[in-house]
C-alpha cells in the first residue's frame, strides 16, 4: 500500500460524504429551474440533515432493536460502497476486498435492511413501501449486475479498478454493447434512487411513494442518517456510471498526486453535468403508476441483456 | 458347490477379521473405520431408543445429544481425511458371497463433513424439540431419525451398487416414516405417499443407470464401473438416467412436486435434515456417477443440467415468493438452490469436457461450496420455523408477526440464515454465488458457437434468482418476526429452549465461518476437485484472508476485510452520534401519517407480499381467484396459486397410469380357480420356452 493509494482512498471517502448532499441539492436546483420554479438553495440538504441531528428522537413503542440499528447499517453500507467505487483514482486499497459483484451485494444489503426496518413497526405504509422497494430491487439488481457483467466481459475481470482502467485506455470510442447498457444503467439509477418515473422524491402522496413510505416512522438522527445514506446512494450510482461509461480523467496512480488533484475538478464537472441531465430526464417524464414500474424495470433488464448479446455477437 | 461357498465366506471372514484387528490397534490411522464406527453408532443410538420408547426425557435429553456428538466426531474425522488418499474396505455383511464395499475418498469426506456438521446442530435442536404428541412415540422417532442419519452416511461410503441401493432405500423409507410422523392427518399421509412414489421412480432410474454403468462385466462394484469401457451413447444414457434419478431426489423441476408437500408435513428437524442434507446426497450421487464412475464426461451433457438447473432456480424462487405457508416457502427456496447447484454442475461438465480445466474446477468448487452453504442456512431456517411453530402452533404466515419481541433468540439467529440465503455479503450464500458468477463470466470462451452466446445468458437468470431470493427472505423474515402480531394468541409465544438455541447458534456460526473464511473452505474443496477432475484449481500465493479464485484474472474478494470495514463504519458512526448528537429518545405511538387507529390487520400480508410476483410472473402460475363484488355483505378475497407442472404433467400421467391399471384389472377375477389357471398357463409357457 503506497501513500498515494491511502490518500486516494481517504480523499474519495471525504469527497463522497461531503459532496453527496450537495449533488442532491444541485439536482433539486436544476429541477426547479427547468420547471420554472424558484430554486431552493443548493445547501438545503445539509441544513435538513443538520436540523435532524439536533432533534429529539421519537421511536414507536412497537419498534425492535432492528429498527434502531438499520440506519447505521444502511449508512455504513453506502459509505463502504463509496470507498469501493473508483471516482477519483482506481488504486484504492479496499478494492482488493470487494469487486463489482460484491458492490452490488452491498447495495442489496442496504436495501434489505431498509425494507426490514420499514416492516418493523407494522404500519400500512411501511410494509407497503418495503414490498414496493423489494419489487423495484429484485428487477433493478439483476439489471445492474448485467450492466457490470458486460463491462466485466470487455475487461475479462470483475475488479472495478481493472475495468475502469481498461475502459479508460480503450481505443474504441464507445462499445456498442456499452451503449445499450448505458441506457439500462440510467433506468436502474432512476429506479433505485427513487426518482421519477418510478418514485417521486418530493411527494408524500401515499399511493405513489416507495422510498419515503419506508422512512415515515423515522425521526431525528436516525432519519438524518437515512437521508444522508440516500444522498450517498445517488452519488455512488453516479460514480458507478462515470467509472463504467465516462472513465476518463480518473487517476490510475501513475501521475502521482498531480493526477489525483486533476481528477477532482473533472469529477465535479461530471457531477454537474450528470445532475443537470438527471433533472432534465425527471422533468420531461411523468411518474408511472406502480403497476407499470415492473415493465420499466424489465425493459432495463432486457436492455442490459441485449448489451450482453451485442457484446457476444460483435465481440465489442 | 456348498463347500466352495463356505470357503469363500471363510476367506472373506478372515480377511475382514484381519482388517478389523489391524484397525482396532490404531483406529485413528484409518479414518474409514472411524467413519463406519460412527455411522454404526448412529444406528445403535436409534435402537437404544426402543428400550424406553415412551420416555421423552431419556430419548430427548440423552440420545439426541449423543447423536449430535456423533455428528461432530464424524465431521472432525471427515475434515481430517479430506486430503488423505482414498481408502477401501470390504464388509462381510448382507447376503453371503455378496459383500459390501466401502470407500472413503475426498468427495465422500466432504459430504460426510456436511452430514456430520449440519446434523449436529439439527440433533441438538431436535433434543429440545420433540414433545409428547399424538404421532409416532419418541423412541420409534429416535430410531427412524438415527437410521435416516446412518443410511445417509452409508450412501456416501458405499462403493458398490448393491450397498448404495440398500442404503438409498433405507434412507427413503426412514425419511418416509419421519415425514408421516403425524400420520393421523390425511394430507400428511398423502404427502408421504407422493414422496415415496417419486423417490422410487428415481431409485429405478438410478438402478438402471448402474445397470448401464457395469458395461457388460456384471460386476457391480464401483471399481469395476470405473474400469468399464462404455460407448459414447451408453455413457450418455447412463448419465441421463443418473441425472433423472438423482434429480428426482434433489427436487429438480419437473421432478420437484414432492418437495413442497413433504417438507411442510415433516417435523421441523426432519425438514431441516431432508432439505439441508438429504438433497445433497443426490448432488453427491450425480457427482460420483458423472466424474468418478463415468470418468470422462462429454461436454454437451452439461447443457442438460444447466438448462434444468436455471429453470429450477427461477421456478423455485418465483413460487417461494407466492407462498403463504412458511415451510412451503422454504421448500420452494430449496428447489431454487438445487437449481443453482445443478447449474454449477452443468457448467463444470461443459468446461471439463472441453478441456478448460481450471474453469471446470472453479465451477465445481462453486457448486460444492453452495451445497455446503445451503446445508447450513436452510437447516437454520427450517429449525427457526420449527421454533415458531412450537411456540405459536401456526405455520401460516398470515397468522404470525411481531415475534422478534417475544422470541429474540430465534429471530436474530434466523435473521442470519435469511441474510445468508438472500446471498448478501459477507455471509456464506454470497461466496458461492460469487464463484458461480465468476465461472459464468468465462462461459463465452467455450469454443462452440451458439453455446458460447447462450451460456453467459445463464448469468442473467442466476442474477434474477438471487435478487428474488432476497425478496423472498424479506417476506419470510418480515412477515414472521417483524410488524405487529396478527393474532392475539401470539402474545403468549415464548422463546426457544436452551438446547434449541444451541442448535440454531451452531448453524448460524457455520454460516458466518463459511462466509468469512472462504480461502480455508476452498483449499479444503480443492482436493475434491482434484480427485474428480484430475485438475486442482491453481493455488494462489495470496494471503489467507484474500480469495483469489483465478490468479490471472486480477479479481479478488475478502469477506473478512469487507465485514471489518462495514462494522468499523457502523461503530464509528454510532460513536460519533453518541458523542455529538446525544439527544434523548422518546417512545411513542407509531406516527403512520397521523392515523390513530392502527391495527395489525392494516399491515401487508403474505399474500400482499406475493402480489407483485404473481403479477409479473403470471404465466408461471395456475391461479384461481375469487374477488369480492362491491355488493357483498361479507367480502371475501381468495387466491389459490397452483403449480402448472402438476396439472400439465402429473395429472395426465396419473390418468394414463390409471387407465392402464384399469385395463389390467380384468385379470383380477377374485376366484381361486382363475389364479390357479394363471399359474398353470405360466408354467406351460415357461416349459415351452425352456424346452
Amino acid at each position: 500500500m503506497r501513500p498515494i493509494e491511502i490518500l486516494t482512498q481517504v480523499l474519495e471517502l471525504v469527497a463522497a460524504l461531503a459532496a453527496a448532499p450537495l449533488f442532491l441539492g444541485w439536482i433539486n436546483q436544476c429541477r426547479a429551474w427547468l420547471q420554472n420554479r424558484r430554486a431552493p438553495s443548493v445547501w438545503l440538504p445539509y441544513r435538513g440533515i443538520r436540523k435532524l441531528f439536533h432533534k429529539d428522537a421519537v421511536i414507536a413503542e412497537s419498534a425492535s432493536a432492528l429498527f434502531r440499528v438499520a440506519p447505521y447499517i444502511v449508512f455504513a453500507a453506502m459509505v463502504v460502497a463509496a470507498a469501493i467505487i473508483p471516482s477519483m483514482g482506481t488504486r484504492l486499497p479496499i478494492t482488493l476486498a470487494a469487486d463489482a459483484i460484491a458492490l452490488v451485494g452491498l447495495l442489496a444489503t442496504a436495501r434489505v435492511f431498509l425494507s426490514l426496518a420499514a416492516m418493523d413497526i407494522g404500519t400500512a405504509f411501511g410494509t407497503l413501501g418495503a414490498r414496493r422497494e423489494m419489487m423495484v430491487g429484485f428487477l433493478a439488481e439483476p439489471a445492474l449486475l448485467m450492466v457490470i457483467f458486460v463491462a466485466s466481459l470487455i475487461s475479462a475481470t470483475t475488479a472495478l479498478p481493472a475495468i475502469t482502467e481498461n475502459l479508460a485506455t480503450q481505443t474504441l470510442g464507445l462499445y456498442p454493447s456499452l451503449a445499450f447498457t448505458a441506457i439500462a444503467f440510467t433506468m436502474v439509477l432512476l429506479a433505485e434512487n427513487a426518482r421519477i418515473p418510478i418514485d417521486n422524491p418530493s411527494t408524500h402522496l401515499e399511493l405513489t411513494m416507495i422510498h419515503e413510505a419506508m422512512l415515515l416512522e423515522y425521526s431525528a438522527r436516525h432519519l438524518a442518517l437515512m437521508e444522508w445514506a440516500a444522498a450517498l446512494k445517488l452519488f455512488n450510482y453516479a460514480c458507478i456510471g462515470f467509472a463504467l461509461f465516462i472513465p476518463w480523467g480518473i487517476s490510475t496512480g501513475e501521475g502521482g498526486p498531480a493526477a489525483l488533484l486533476a481528477s477532482i475538478p473533472l469529477l465535479a464537472l461530471k457531477l454537474v453535468a450528470a445532475g443537470a441531465g438527471l433533472a432534465f430526464i425527471e422533468t420531461i417524464s411523468a411518474k408511472l403508476r406502480v403497476f407499470r414500474a415492473p415493465e420499466f424495470l424489465a425493459a432495463a433488464f432486457l436492455f442490459a441483456v441485449l448489451g450482453l448479446l451485442v457484446h457476444l455477437l460483435l465481440g465489442a | 458347490m456348498i463347500q466352495g461357498c463356505n470357503i469363500g465366506v471363510e476367506y472373506y471372514y478372515n480377511r475382514t477379521r484381519i482388517r478389523l484387528a489391524a484397525s482396532v490397534t490404531s483406529p485413528l490411522d484409518s479414518p474409514l473405520t472411524a467413519c463406519l464406527a460412527l455411522v454404526a453408532l448412529w444406528g445403535l443410538i436409534g435402537l437404544i431408543g426402543l428400550l424406553r420408547p415412551m420416555s421423552i426425557g431419556f430419548v430427548g435429553r440423552t440420545l439426541f445429544p449423543l447423536g449430535a456428538l456423533c455428528g461432530v466426531a464424524l465431521a472432525v474425522v471427515a475434515a481430517v481425511s479430506l486430503g488423505a488418499p482414498p481408502e477401501q474396505a470390504t464388509l462381510r455383511i448382507g447376503l453371503p458371497d455378496l459383500p459390501m464395499h466401502v470407500r472413503l475418498d475426498a468427495l465422500t469426506s466432504l459430504f460426510l463433513f456436511l452430514l456430520g456438521a449440519a446434523s449436529a446442530g439439527i440433533s441438538v435442536f431436535a433434543a429440545g424439540y420433540f414433545r409428547r404428541g399424538h404421532g409416532t412415540p419418541p423412541g420409534l422417532l429416535c430410531l427412524q431419525y438415527h437410521l435416516f442419519l446412518a443410511s445417509m452416511g452409508f450412501v456416501l461410503l458405499a462403493d458398490d451398487a448393491y450397498a448404495f441401493m440398500v442404503a438409498w432405500e433405507v434412507m427413503a423409507l426412514s425419511s418416509y416414516f419421519l415425514v408421516t410422523t403425524q400420520h393421523g392427518l390425511p394430507e400428511i399421509r398423502r404427502a408421504g405417499f407422493l414422496y415415496l412414489l417419486i423417490a422410487h421412480i428415481g431409485a429405478i432410474a438410478i438402478l438402471l443407470s448402474f445397470g448401464v454403468l457395469q458395461g457388460g462385466s456384471w460386476q457391480f462394484t464401483f471399481d469395476a464401473m470405473r474400469s468399464a469401457q462404455l460407448g459414447p451413447q451408453w455413457a450418455a444414457i447412463a448419465f441421463l438416467l443418473a441425472l433423472f434419478g438423482f434429480g428426482a431426489k434433489a427436487g429438480l423441476v419437473p421432478l420437484h412436486v414432492w418437495l413442497p408437500e413433504a417438507h411442510p408435513a415433516a417435523p421441523s428437524p426432519v425438514s431441516a435434515l431432508m432439505s439441508g442434507v438429504m438433497l445433497k446426497t443426490a448432488v453427491y450421487g450425480v457427482l460420483r456417477v458423472t466424474f468418478d464412475l463415468l470418468g470422462q464426461p462429454q461436454w454437451w451433457w452439461g447443457l442438460v443440467p444447466v438448462a434444468f438447473g436455471l429453470f429450477s432456480a427461477l421456478y423455485g424462487v418465483v413460487f417461494a415468493a407466492a407462498q403463504t405457508d412458511m415451510k412451503r416457502l422454504l421448500a420452494y427456496s430449496s428447489i431454487e438452490n438445487i437449481g443453482i447447484i445443478f447449474t454449477g454442475l452443468g457448467l463444470a461438465i461443459v468446461f471439463h469436457g472441453l478441456g478448460m480445466s481450471s474453469l471446470g474446477a472453479l465451477a465445481l468448487i462453486a457448486l460444492l461450496y453452495h451445497s455446503l452453504n445451503h446445508a447450513f442456512m436452510k437447516s437454520l431456517l427450517f429449525l427457526g420455523t420449527g421454533a415458531v411453530l412450537h411456540s405459536t402452533g401456526e405455520r401460516n404466515l398470515g397468522r404470525l408477526g411481531g415475534l422478534i419481541h417475544r422470541m429474540p433468540w430465534v429471530a436474530w439467529l434466523t435473521l442470519i440464515g435469511a441474510l445468508a440465503l438472500a446471498g448478501l455479503p459477507p455471509l456464506n450464500g454470497f461466496v458461492s454465488e460469487w464463484l458461480l458468477l465468476q465461472a459464468f463470466l468465462f462461459a463465452h470462451e467455450v469454443p462452440r458457437t451458439f453455446v458460447n452466446m447462450l451460456l453467459p445468458m445463464g448469468a442473467a437468470v442466476v442474477a434474477l434468482a438471487a435478487a428474488l431470493a432476497a425478496y423472498v427472505m424479506v417476506k419470510f423474515f418480515g412477515v414472521i418476526f417483524l410488524g405487529q402480531p396478527r393474532e392475539s394468541s401470539l402474545a403468549r409465544a415464548h422463546d426457544a429452549g436452551v438446547l434449541e438455541r444451541i442448535g440454531l447458534a451452531w448453524l448460524a456460526l457455520a454460516c458466518f465461518a463459511l462466509g468469512l473464511l472462504p480461502t480455508h473452505v476452498i483449499s479444503a474443496l480443492r482436493s475434491v476437485g482434484a480427485q474428480l477432475t484430475g485438475v486442482a484449481l491453481p493455488s494462489e500465493e495470496a494471503p489467507w484472508w484474500l480469495l483469489v479464485p483465478l490468479p490471472s484474472r486480477q479479481v479478488s474478494y475478502s469477506p473478512l476485510i469487507f465485514f471489518v470495514a462495514l462494522t468499523a463504519v457502523v461503530l464509528v458512526t454510532m460513536l460519533a452520534v453518541r458523542l455529538f448528537y446525544h439527544r434523548r429518545v422518546r417512545r411513542g405511538a407509531p406516527w403512520d401519517c397521523g392515523f390513530v387507529r392502527l391495527d395489525a390487520r392494516m399491515q401487508d400480508t403474505a399474500e400482499g407480499f406475493g402480489q407483485p410476483i404473481r403479477h409479473i410472473f403470471g404465466p408461471f402460475f395456475a391461479m384461481q381467484r375469487e374477488l369480492p363484488s362491491p355488493f357483498d355483505r361479507a367480502p371475501r378475497y381468495r387466491v389459490i396459486v397452483g403449480d402448472r407442472i402438476w396439472r400439465g404433467l402429473y395429472e395426465p400421467l396419473g390418468a394414463i397410469v390409471q387407465r392402464v391399471a384399469d385395463a389390467f384389472a380384468w385379470l383380477q377375477q377374485g376366484r381361486i380357480a382363475t389364479y390357479l389357471l394363471y399359474s398353470f398357463v405360466t408354467l406351460i409357457v415357461l416349459l415351452a420356452l425352456v424346452l
